[in-house]
């Protein structure tokens, strides 16, 4: 296996979008493509996210087209489909082709459009990534997969209820007032406590600004190998290291206070990167809902198994805390169009390596993560890069 | 090896009152819904057999704001068989709005309900009801 480096990154405002999925894609892709000094043509393979994109258009089979309104029409172009995680498993396996010395430059991205749908459509489609036969006919929903994980985290650690939330709605403050400071960001506007604990409840006991909107947008990198990334750009930033882990339908997962495929998935990134979670200077992870955000920093390995919502109360995840989460505003404030969200985490990931994300960059960081989650805790794939 | 307990099996049993599962010749565990391989020991060695359909609940939620063809509010539980097994299905026996915390480690005894499907489930389909006991 030989090194691999993001050369060029791109991606598109986020939030409510009047351009097709391909015209998203193709905004952000060509933003990676000329980033990185190269055209289209040079490019040999496209490894595409896209969750939703046949009900949200009508479209099946989104990634040629997406390669041929860029002018890439022969080469190889795949969807890749792992709900949420979807762009970061395409990311995954677009780093091991050209690890493996098959391709030396791809692209890689996702695009989504899951404001098209509206709520109720929405809520189906997402509602998807539960076990249909066994799970879909109760009306199980995504917030209510993750309100179940609230009362159990609640009654495992002994944290009240009212306290716990208070909690989580200190993960959405912060992110919120990360998004402020990212132009690209759904919601640019500070929140208070008060406002999140006040809101409509969605799935109890989260409330509307635990959860993460429904989002338009895309994103787009372009991976290269090593000795090509020298040629390409003074800034490469090396993909350190990769993992991927699966679990099957919430039922088999009991307790998921405690997200196997997560705790599979970053055991392979630590040690393929040689570091641990105290070497992680920034992270990006799956905020989806503020609980989700307590769950994965202790999956990550930055905080114990229960003291997760203790750390965000702390300020240990602030921008300026001892591990900065979600600088972007996170998928809560910076918005979530599902197929596109990993390539953005990544997005975020690079321009904080490079030093290029104004007030919001976290000082001197050389190491960063990203962490995206797919269906009911079903899929996790995350990814380490450096300087 | 055929598979042994198929959905639509599964799904008849259940609608003429009888909760299937599968269990393990080989190390004894249960299979809840079935799979084509023990979730203990990955044995396909298993044999179809009527759960006693009560349980512990573990978890909660109450859906508010439901997918397409659903009508909110209604609770959503994941309940621990007494032979291990986690299932997900409904509280039907609540109000949604007295559901609490407190629900978590009470008794059910587990039944079913019929739910009319929409054009991407296949045809209809069944959920487990739960009902609180005592």
């Amino acid at each position: 296996m030989r090194e691999v480096a993001v050369v060029g990154v791109g991606m598109t405002q986020f939030g409510m979008s009047e351009k097709t999925q391909i015209e998203m894609f193709s905004e952000a892709a060509m933003d990676a493509i000329t980033e990185s000094n190269i055209e289209p043509r040079d490019i040999q393979a496209l490894f595409l996210g896209n969750g939703l994109g046949d009900f949200e258009e009508g479209q099946m089979n989104l990634a040629p087209m997406c390669a041929a309104d860029i002018g890439m029409s022969n080469v190889p172009a795949t969807r890749f489909e792992g709900a949420c995680a979807s762009a970061t498993v395409a990311m995954r396996n677009a780093y091991l082709w050209v690890a493996s010395g098959f391709y030396d430059i791809v692209l890689v991205g996702g695009t989504e459009k899951a404001m098209a749908m509206g709520t109720p459509m929405a809520t189906r489609t997402f509602a998807m990534g539960s076990d249909s036969r066994y799970e879909g006919f109760a009306g199980i929903t995504f917030p209510g997969a993750f309100g179940m994980a609230v009362h159990l985290y609640s009654k495992k650690y002994g944290i009240p209820l009212q306290k716990l939330k208070e909690q989580m709605a200190m993960v959405a403050v912060k992110n919120h007032k990360n998004g402020v400071l990212n132009p690209k960001a759904q919601f640019r506007k500070e929140i208070t406590v008060e406002k999140v604990l006040s809101g409509i409840v969605i799935a109890d006991p989260l409330q509307l600004l635990d959860c993460c909107p429904f989002s338009d947008g895309a994103a787009a990198l372009v991976f290269a190998s090593v000795d090509k990334a020298k040629e390409l750009t003074k800034k490469p930033i090396y993909i350190a290291g990769v993992g991927q882990g699966s679990a099957g339908p919430l039922y088999t997962q009991k307790d998921f206070t405690r997200i196997k495929a997560r705790e599979t998935a970053v055991k392979q990134s630590y040690m393929q990167a040689g570091v641990g979670p105290k070497d992680i200077d920034v992270c990006e992870l799956h905020d989806c809902f503020t609980i989700a955000e307590i769950l994965a920093t202790e999956g990550l390995g930055f905080f114990e198994f229960g003291k997760g919502s203790q750390a965000v109360e702390e300020g240990k995840t602030s921008l300026n805390g001892e591990i900065p989460i979600n600088p972007s505003g996170g998928l809560k404030a910076k918005g979530h169009p599902i197929g596109a969200t990993g390539a953005a985490q990544a997005y975020e990931i690079v321009k904080q390596l490079r030093e290029e994300c104004g007030e919001r960059q976290v000082k001197g960081a050389k190491i960063g993560m990203i962490d995206t989650l797919g269906g009911d805790l079903a899929t996790v794939c995350n990814m380490i890069f450096r300087r | 090896m055929e598979y042994k307990l198929t959905y639509n099996k599964y799904k008849e049993a259940l609608m003429s009152g009888k909760f299937c599962g599968l269990k393990c010749n080989k190390c004894g565990g249960y299979t809840v819904p079935p799979k084509k391989v023990c979730m203990e020991c990955s044995s396909e060695d298993m044999d179809v057999v009527e759960l006693s359909a009560r349980g512990e609940i573990k978890t909660y939620t109450v859906i508010r704001v439901p997918p397409e063809g659903f009508d909110a509010p209604y609770i959503v539980s994941m309940v621990e068989l007494d032979e291990g097994p986690w299932v997900m299905g409904n509280i039907v026996d609540l109000d949604p709005d007295k559901a609490t915390m407190d629900l978590i480690g009470k008794r059910v005894s587990i039944g079913h309900k019929a739910v009319k499907g929409d054009k991407f489930s296949a045809g209809d389909g069944v959920a487990l009801a739960f009902k609180l006991e005592g």
